[in-house]
């Protein structure tokens, strides 16, 4: 459409000091189409290896772990950025359900939601990963 | 809100013929997805081993089989819906039309395969 138009445009990103709640709608998106893509295409994998049978999901499980079923660096990079990218989204995800019902819009009240759904994912992240490593 | 006829101004769907829609879904979805993760989670947390004959047992239960189905449908119904409007922002003229159908070939494709893949293990001998 208007893509190589000479028409003023308005005021931009770059206009604007970034703080905190613009930092998480990038995000927002960001994780949103990371898990979308690379995580759809994981998890259907992990469904179609575990009904293939024994084979098809060795194959799969040695992609992410060692021979004696410890996770690679691999396995812990992909799983921990995961689980990362899948609490932010969930946590900003959550926030935007608050904000879509025209709350929290304050400017001090904004601003510490978007730090909260950052603090939020990384403590879960942490809990999560520390759970299932002391089991 | 529609601006031709009266009727068209009651039934508020506008020019797109789909009013709020795309955007309620997504609402919908969101919340869904919200717990059905939050029980992906839990049960990744609560599962003691992750070799092929106890995760094959698990899935065979219904309580698993139907939720990890009711996910799929779920956060396979809200990807598509966000990943759109990503491709209505950043693509233009017929560029976005390639990536929409593209997307609906992605969506449908991956979320038919979890689905068999799902009902292959609940339904398989045991």
């Amino acid at each position: 459409m208007a893509s190589r138009s000479t028409r003023p445009i308005s005021p931009h990103l770059q206009v604007y000091k970034w703080g905190p709640h613009m930092l998480v709608s990038v995000l927002h998106r960001i994780t949103g189409s990371g898990m979308a893509t690379v995580g759809s295409v994981l998890l259907v994998w992990w469904l179609a290896a575990l009904a293939g049978g024994a084979e098809s999901y060795a194959t799969f499980r040695d992609v992410f772990t060692y021979a004696n079923g410890r996770l690679n660096i691999i396995g812990y990079v992909i799983g921990i950025g995961l689980t990362l990218v899948l609490f932010q989204h969930m946590a900003s995800g959550v926030r935007h359900l608050v904000l879509d019902t025209g709350a929290g819009y304050e400017l001090k009240r904004n601003k510490m939601g978007a730090l909260a759904t950052m603090a939020f994912s990384v403590v879960a992240t942490i809990a999560f990963w520390l759970i299932l490593g002391i089991k | 809100m529609g601006t031709g006829t009266p009727l068209g101004r009651v039934r508020g769907l506008g020019s797109a013929k789909e009013g709020t829609h795309h955007w309620w879904r997504h609402r919908v979805t969101a919340g869904s997805n919200l717990f059905l993760m939050l029980w992906l989670m839990v049960s990744i947390l609560s599962r003691g081993s992750f070799d092929y004959a106890s995760l094959r047992l698990w899935m065979q239960s219904a309580w698993v089989a139907v939720p990890m189905a009711l996910l799929v449908i779920s956060v396979f119904t809200h990807f598509r819906l966000g990943l759109q409007v990503v491709i209505e922002d950043y693509q233009h003229n017929e560029t976005r039309v390639v990536f929409l159908i593209l997307l609906n070939f992605f969506t449908v494709g991956l979320g038919a395969t979890a689905l068999f893949a799902i009902a292959k293990i609940a339904f398989g001998a045991k």
